[in-house]
């Protein structure tokens, strides 16, 4: 690919130029399909979140609306490296992670709109949720929490000697939490089948890198675990594909874990009704303009790969049909009944006490309902 | 007795015939390996074992409790040993946030144990006496296992092992050797959830679990010399509560007194305490009263100790005093 020729940044922004990476050798490996696949999945997350977004400003997403423009790339390029076995867990601004995992339009939507059929049942917010038969656990709001559990969902594939891999995600932020160093060097230690993918963005809600740690870069706390750390520019699809395959090749090899840093930039706030004003004049402006991941791999598939222009169009349209039949369809959905609140808390539940105040209360703990009834693993 | 064990030994056999009832069943935890952990439960389980099944960990509580709840959801059964109980503050954030939503936020199973050694009346200072059941009570999702007996300590924790929930498994370090019993033959399982009354009586019912449960039978018997006739209740399990047995006694006796080890604000007998008000305050001939530690750290002195814990002879001042009522 050719070096862009890029203008000098506004001084004082966080501003990094599109890195001119050599195709690796697994993105090397990747067909004319495949390729185009990678520009849906990044389509289709781009596109899904501008409905949210829509959705949010009619009031008909209940909680609040978290954002990934500009981290397509980093979100989709990774977990397309993982194969069908292999599980991952998702952050906040990873849906598309979740997409190309099989997550779907309609559950993503359900969720947002808290509805009674969403993958929760409307107990969890946004794209807090998860299926381990398509291989993706839901994550928690306490940042890093998810790499213990996921080191543990890699140990319980090395003790059973399945060749399957773990994929981790945490932002600039969680590194600096204790679950995050602990779960970190308890996999590193096991030396289970973990691939640990740091994306850089930039910012934690409010707070820039240099107010969350001292270093360079987030690769080279891998060191101090006697890990392989490496990095690749996230907003660059295929070399994010190529660095993540490269660890998930090594994992399922059995040597290991690998510590990934994605390097990309938060383009919304932590959610959407952060305004930024933290963020210098000019950052977000130049960052739309010049590093752009969507704008960058097109770029590269009508010019290096010679992807006829109609074709992107054509996935365009697929994504907007999909997109709007997932709302019309999620809008149709039902909320929950209140009563369902009480049930599914134990597998085994005991019997709920009737709060006698309650009137209704007790229709749900009558029915005595179990969890395996549904649910992910339930016949809905 | 020739085939009497200790509490500790009950325990250790749970797990030995767990393990080797199902595969899926592994032990995680510092030093439980090779040095068989720092009480000995898990001593010969890594020689029989191997290391795969009993891993020694790094001292990250967080870390090893959140690698149980991952290696849980894939079928795997996780019996993970932190310490002292003491150190379970320290997962605190993974068992309520992460391990007790599971199932039902995200449709998780978490069958995993984590159990540890707990408990006072041994001068081991404010970090290693906790009673930190409370802390837990108010967490839907877990369950809490407390025993008093080698018996139900073995019966329990194998329960808790074969539980598709994950249960806390509070095993009293005063217990650990001073307590023995015989096993019942065959596969001895005590149900999660079912409380047991060590000792009948008529007039005053003392609820109670754990090492106070021996302090409530002594001071029971000093009771008896008096003509005063004491039903000790021990819960065994403290989440779910037994409300049943907890009905049963109250309604037999008419008068309750709560007892445990942990502090008082904040205990467990201040639940007990509402239950029993909400469903059978027409059966009480008095208040409920409690008898629990101080409200302070577990100080280290034996003078210091043995005032801040209950002893038998508050049980008995306090039994006198209900039926004085």
């Amino acid at each position: 690919m050719p070096k862009r020729t890029t203008p000098a940044a506004p001084p004082g922004i966080l501003a990094r130029e599109p890195r001119a990476t050599p195709l690796g050798p697994h993105a090397r490996a990747l067909g004319d399909a495949q390729r185009l696949e990678l520009y849906y999945w990044m389509r289709l997350t781009r596109t899904l979140e501008e409905r949210l977004v829509a959705l949010y400003k009619q009031t008909k997403v209940v909680g609040g609306l978290f954002r990934s423009l500009g981290q397509e790339a980093d979100a989709v390029g990774s977990a397309f490296a993982l194969e069908r076995r292999d599980i991952l867990s998702p952050l906040i601004r990873n849906m598309g992670s979740m997409l190309v995992k099989g997550a779907t339009p309609l559950e993503v939507i359900r969720q947002y709109m808290a509805k009674g059929d969403s993958p929760t049942r409307g107990r969890e917010l946004n794209i807090h949720f998860g299926d381990l038969d398509r291989g993706f656990v839901g994550q928690i709001s306490h940042l890093g929490d998810m790499v213990p559990v996921m080191a543990g969902v890699a140990l319980s594939f090395k003790m059973r000697r399945e060749p399957r891999v773990v994929l981790v995600y945490v932002g600039d932020g969680a590194t600096s939490t204790g679950a995050f160093h602990e779960g970190l060097n308890f996999a590193a230690v096991q030396k289970v089948p973990l691939v640990c993918i740091v994306e850089n963005n930039g910012y934690a809600y409010s707070t820039p890198n240099p107010r969350q740690f001292a270093g360079e870069w987030f690769k080279d706390k891998a060191a101090a675990y006697g890990i392989p750390g490496v990095q690749a520019d996230g907003n660059d699809v295929l070399a994010v594909y190529d660095v993540t395959r490269a660890a998930v090749e090594r994992a399922r090899a059995g040597e290991g874990v690998t510590l990934v840093e994605l390097v990309t930039y938060r383009r919304k706030g932590h959610a959407e009704h952060d305004n930024q004003s933290y963020v210098p004049p000019g950052e977000l402006e130049w960052w739309a303009a010049h590093n752009d991941p969507l704008d960058r791999y097109v770029a590269r598939l009508t010019s290096e790969f010679r992807v006829p222009a109609a074709r992107l169009a054509e996935v365009d349209a697929r994504v907007q049909r999909e997109v709007d039949a997932a709302t019309d369809e999620a809008e149709r959905s039902p909320m929950p009944e209140g009563t369902d609140a009480l049930v599914g808390v134990y597998a085994d539940p005991p019997v709920v006490p009737a709060e006698w105040y309650r009137e209704g209360v007790t229709k749900a703990v009558e029915r005595h309902e179990r969890p395996a009834s549904w649910g992910t693993s339930g016949g809905e | 007795m020739a085939n009497e064990i200790t509490f500790l030994e009950a325990i250790r056999e749970g797990i030995d015939e767990e393990m080797a009832r199902s595969p899926e069943v592994f032990c995680m935890g510092e030093d439980i390996g090779a040095y068989g952990g720092a009480f000995k439960v898990t001593e010969g389980l890594l020689a029989k074992y191997g290391d795969a099944r009993v891993l020694d960990t790094p001292i990250s509580e967080a870390g090893f409790v959140g690698a149980a709840a991952g290696a849980a959801h894939m079928g795997m059964r996780p019996v993970v040993e932190l310490q002292f109980i003491d150190f379970i503050s320290c997962a605190y954030d993974m068992l309520t946030n992460y391990v007790a939503t599971a199932r039902y936020r995200a449709f998780l199973p978490c069958p995993m144990v984590v159990r540890g050694p707990s408990g006072g009346y041994v001068r081991g200072g404010p970090f290693h006496s906790q009673n930190p059941e409370a802390a837990f009570l108010h967490t839907p999702g877990l369950k809490i296992v407390y025993p008093s007996t080698a018996e139900d300590a073995k019966g329990l924790i194998k329960s808790a092992i074969r539980d598709d929930d994950c249960v806390l498994f509070f095993e009293h370090k005063y217990l650990y050797r001073r307590v023995k019993g015989v096993m019942p033959a065959g596969d001895h399982v005590v149900p999660i959830g079912k409380a047991r009354v060590a000792r009948e009586g008529t007039d005053a019912s003392i609820i109670t679990y754990a090492a106070t449960v021996h302090k409530a039978l002594e001071a029971a018997e000093q009771l008896a010399a008096e003509g005063i006739s004491v039903e000790v209740l021990d819960l065994r399990s403290l989440l779910p509560l037994d409300d049943e047995a907890i009905q049963a006694t109250v309604r037999k006796t008419h008068r309750v007194l709560l007892l445990h080890e942990d502090t008082r604000t904040g205990g467990i007998a201040g639940e007990l305490c509402a239950r029993i008000n909400e469903t059978s305050f027409a059966w009480l001939d008095a208040p409920v009263l409690r008898v629990a530690a101080a409200d302070v750290p577990l100080p280290y002195s034996p003078p210091l100790e043995d005032y801040v814990l209950p002893q038998v002879a508050d049980v008995v001042r306090a039994v006198r005093h209900l039926l004085a009522w």
